[in-house]
């Protein structure tokens, strides 16, 4: 019982490549998908010899009136519940598009099916039967759509044969399911009034729907375009798993946006690991050379070895994902127990796993019901916005800025169980254990912030040894004072003197002492403070971890007054005992300072005052709208 | 990237999930045109050596050019290689129709080799295209305690999370070439320049589409003697790839039958 004729070769004979769109018809059960999909097989000449002759004696021995929907109904199972029970994938062409088609099952039973189907397709038919007009699954069908992000969707209007071919009642389901979708933020390619029965609509636009001007179903086809993979966005390599299998250490994954190339500096997430692609291996030939973009399956090496793990996020240093163990997510629900708070899951976000509790449920609705009741767990085929918290750290992105990355699986007991998007990512909250309930403060930010004149800030001041950090720091804490505001000097060897006094100079205490830093700073930030830090901080790695902790609030300075300058001034002396090789482990004579490439602003004070300096870092904070400007000419203008 | 760089980063992604998710798998090497395209692909994943056993669960009744390619090229690929035999024919099930039962042995000797070996994978060549049954599997397929496959019950599938929990005892059918057509194959195959059984092509107005066993493989009229005359055969063919397949057409419901016993 083969049903695929016509098979979808990448290129015709004659060399040219025709774009090849995977579509999914959906709607209610019985609005007559299965029909639809026979007579699009017939009109575009799909069907294999003696096909239909074939099924129409099947009907007769059977004693039934031949319908186009048996074409679809190749499993038994099928024929003797009559209905569509799975998804299948047939294949035919229009004048320039190869279409592969997946049906989908419309009946609620079998929502997981039509999910399953519908995830792949590039765009998507929702039918509608004239008589009966929009009904639950139309719009349940129609949210899914949204939720599984097809964004091409046509809707059919089918059975006009059973309402005499009338306009009115075309106009009037139009209108309806249109409004619903845009709702949604869907907007229909087309909206076609058929019977697919008869034929009217599907291939033809025949007398009896004379009045419609748009174009038919295999018109509407024909003007789909495949999903592109997202080159364009900011790279995201997922790592699947670490290859030893001989001598090189291969990271393997799929590029689900952006691209890479050797060379390319990159973070790993979410431990924030920085790292150079050394070379991009490949078999039978390798290296390979040249850009890999999005789509493509690959596997890398790294200038360094450095501890990874499957699910772990290779992305460009300066647009990384956000690490979080809070997100919101849109999800649909389709297991047989509902959602409800306090649930664990395991979460699957590409290939990272993290256990998950379930903290909030914001709305839970049936998105077939036309008034949205809302419930507080999600049931079963139902749809709703859900608070988790992770037990392990996760880096992704909001499905607005990345469709790939921002979407996730939730499993319960080993079987999927839903699915959704993702909001947003509370860079914001840290861990949430369940024994430990941290207490907000009882002010608002904006309370503080139009008492200090200022947002919160964490102004980060990176420089060799005797470069003028502290002296910088103090002069802007003191005019940041002066105007009323509240900054308050975090300096890295005062610190070490209390908090961070178990720390030594080693790689991983020097990564720990700029953590805590970090955090100390962003906890002030938050509350409304300027933190401002002083501290040599000479690895690019622990700079990016405190700019990630920090997020949005984080203002990089990067004082660059050059090396030699730094040594004759010595205030403290350290310059000579390094030399004198009785100072371990000090930055400065070494190269082993990473000047920052992208601060916020640089300044070499020994070619200004300290008074110039401060002057500039105020005017950086202005511009990046830490400090306000003058209320005084607000006040002018009132 | 064009359609068959898509199809192959798809195919690689699944083998590396498949790996990276089970813990004792094996490939099905059915020693046919989709099987080698797959140890192909499982070499690319992989970066040379495909790192799991290939399964040939052997009839006895291929064609010589078959045993032939699988003793060269299991060596050539460096294939960890097992042969399992399959049960006498007496040991199937006597309903089934004549060549149904001949390709029931199959599944039989099969679900031995799973049970002589405790793999929870097993990776196999099939695709949607090929047959309309096929056409309704999910990537990771999950099979009963007996092997058996439900169709009613199969679990949602989407964005590539698949899954991978197969309950204690039983195991999951992995479908890394799902996606792909019978033209893709041999598209794939030239391009790669895969090596292929010669019986694929015409010799005396005849060639196999497919190849089973060789008292149920019948060759189908063709003149194209060479992966480029195939392309264009298939562009114009409304014959299906597995008509020459006899257990196809004994009944309306014999493959599917054998398929929710655990048939591939």
């Amino acid at each position: 019982m083969n049903m695929i004729v016509t098979p979808a070769s990448p290129a015709t004979p004659n060399g040219t490549t025709r774009p090849q769109v995977r579509i999914v018809i959906v709607g209610h059960v019985d609005h007559g998908k299965s029909t639809l999909v026979g007579r699009l097989l017939h009109e575009t000449g799909s069907l294999p010899d003696g096909k239909l002759e074939m099924l129409k004696a099947v009907s007769a021995r059977r004693g039934m009136p031949f319908e186009w929907s048996f074409l679809l109904d190749a499993l038994q199972t099928e024929r003797d519940q009559g209905i569509t029970i799975d998804t299948t994938q047939i294949r035919f062409r229009t004048n320039s598009r190869d279409i592969v088609l997946i049906d989908a099952p419309g009946h609620a039973e079998f929502l997981r099916n039509m999910i399953t189907g519908a995830s792949q397709a590039d765009g998507a038919v929702l039918i509608i039967d004239a008589l009966e007009g929009v009904r639950d699954q139309t719009r349940r069908h129609g949210y899914l759509l949204h939720l599984l992000g097809v964004k091409q969707v046509a809707i059919v209007v089918n059975k006009m044969d059973r309402v005499d071919f009338s306009a009115d009642r075309f106009k009037e389901i139009s209108a309806e399911i249109s409004a619903h979708l845009q709702g949604l933020g869907v907007k229909p390619t087309a909206v076609i009034p058929i019977s697919a029965r008869d034929g009217d609509g599907v291939a033809e636009r025949t007398g009896r729907i004379g009045w419609y001007q748009g174009p038919t179903v295999v018109e509407a086809l024909d003007q789909l375009e495949p999903a592109r993979p997202l080159e364009a966005l900011a790279l995201r390599l997922p790592v699947q798993a670490i290859y030893k299998f001989d001598d090189r250490r291969i990271v393997a994954g799929r590029i689900e946006s952006g691209s890479l190339i050797a060379g390319d500096e990159i973070v790993i997430m979410p431990a924030g690991k920085i790292a150079k692609i050394k070379t991009v291996e490949s078999w039978p030939a390798t290296p390979v050379a040249g850009r890999q973009g999005a789509g493509r399956s690959v596997g890398i090496t790294l200038d360094r070895e450095l501890f990874i793990e499957r699910g772990d996020i290779i992305a460009h240093a300066s647009s990384a994902p956000r690490e979080t163990r809070r997100l919101r997510a849109r999800i649909f629900w389709l297991h047989d127990k509902p959602l409800a708070k306090g649930d664990q899951l395991l979460v699957r976000c590409g290939p990272k796993e993290s256990r998950a509790t379930v903290v909030a449920i914001e709305k839970a609705v049936d998105p077939g019901e036309l008034s949205s009741v809302e419930n507080k767990a999600i049931g079963r085929n139902h749809v709703g916005e859900i608070d988790i918290s992770l037990s392990n750290p996760i880096a992704t992105d909001p499905y607005t800025e990345n469709p790939r990355t921002g979407r996730l699986v939730i499993e319960v007991s080993g079987r999927i169980a839903g699915g959704g998007l993702v909001l947003s990512v509370d860079a914001g909250q840290r861990a949430v254990p369940v024994d430990i309930v941290p207490v907000e403060s009882a002010l608002r930010p904006d309370e503080r912030s139009a008492r200090y004149q200022h947002n919160g800030a964490v102004v980060w001041l990176t420089g060799l040894p005797a470069s003028g950090k502290s002296t910088l720091a103090k002069a802007l804490e003191r005019r940041l004072f002066t105007n009323g505001g509240s900054p308050i000097l975090l300096d890295g060897d005062t610190l070490r003197a209390g908090l961070n006094s178990d720390l030594g100079f080693s790689t991983a205490d020097r990564s720990e002492n700029i953590r805590r830093l970090a955090e100390v700073a962003t906890h002030l930030a938050r509350n409304g403070h300027i933190a401002i830090v002083a501290a040599v901080s000479p690895a690019r790695e622990d700079r990016a971890t405190a700019r990630r902790i920090a997020d949005t609030a984080f203002r990089e300075i990067h004082v660059a007054t050059p090396a030699e300058v730094c040594e004759e001034r010595d205030p403290k002396g350290h310059y000579k005992k390094a030399r004198a090789g009785a100072l371990a482990s000090f930055t400065g004579i070494g190269n082993d300072y990473e000047a920052p490439q992208a601060a916020e602003l640089v300044i070499d004070t020994s070619a200004q005052t300290v008074a110039e300096a401060a002057d500039e870092i105020e005017q950086m904070l202005k511009t990046t709208g830490v400090l306000f400007d003058e209320v005084v000419d607000l006040a002018a203008n009132i | 990237m064009d359609h068959l760089d898509q199809l192959e980063a798809q195919s690689i992604y699944i083998f590396r999930e498949a790996f990276a998710r089970l813990k004792k798998i094996a490939l099905l090497w059915s020693l046919g045109k989709d099987s080698n395209v797959m140890i192909w692909l499982a070499r690319k994943a992989f970066f040379g050596k495909m790192p799991f056993p290939a399964l040939h669960v052997d009839t006895g009744k291929k064609f010589p050019e078959m045993y032939r390619f699988r003793d060269r090229y299991g060596k050539e690929w460096d294939l960890d290689l097992r042969v399992e035999p399959c049960p006498p024919i007496d040991a199937v099930d006597p309903t089934l129709p004549p060549a149904a039962r001949s390709a029931a042995r199959k599944t039989e000797g099969l679900k031995m080799a799973l049970g002589k070996y405790g793999f929870d994978g097993l990776i196999a060549g099939i695709r949607r295209d090929e047959e309309a049954t096929r056409a309704k599997e999910r990537v990771f397929s999950p099979r009963g305690l007996e092997g058996n496959w439900d169709v009613r019950d199969q679990p949602p599938e989407f964005w590539d999370h698949f899954n991978a929990s197969p309950p204690q005892g039983a195991h999951l059918r992995i479908h890394p070439i799902l996606h792909w057509t019978e033209a893709d194959i041999w598209a794939y195959t030239k391009r790669e320049n895969i090596p292929i059984i010669p019986l694929y092509l015409s010799q005396n107005g005849k060639r196999y589409r497919s190849l089973g066993d060789q008292d149920i493989t019948n060759p189908v009229a063709s003149t194209a003697s060479n992966i480029d005359e195939i392309l264009i055969e298939l562009e114009q063919t409304k014959v299906p790839e597995r008509s020459g397949r006899a257990l196809d057409h004994e009944t309306e419901d014999a493959f599917e039958r054998l398929r929710v016993a655990g048939y591939l």
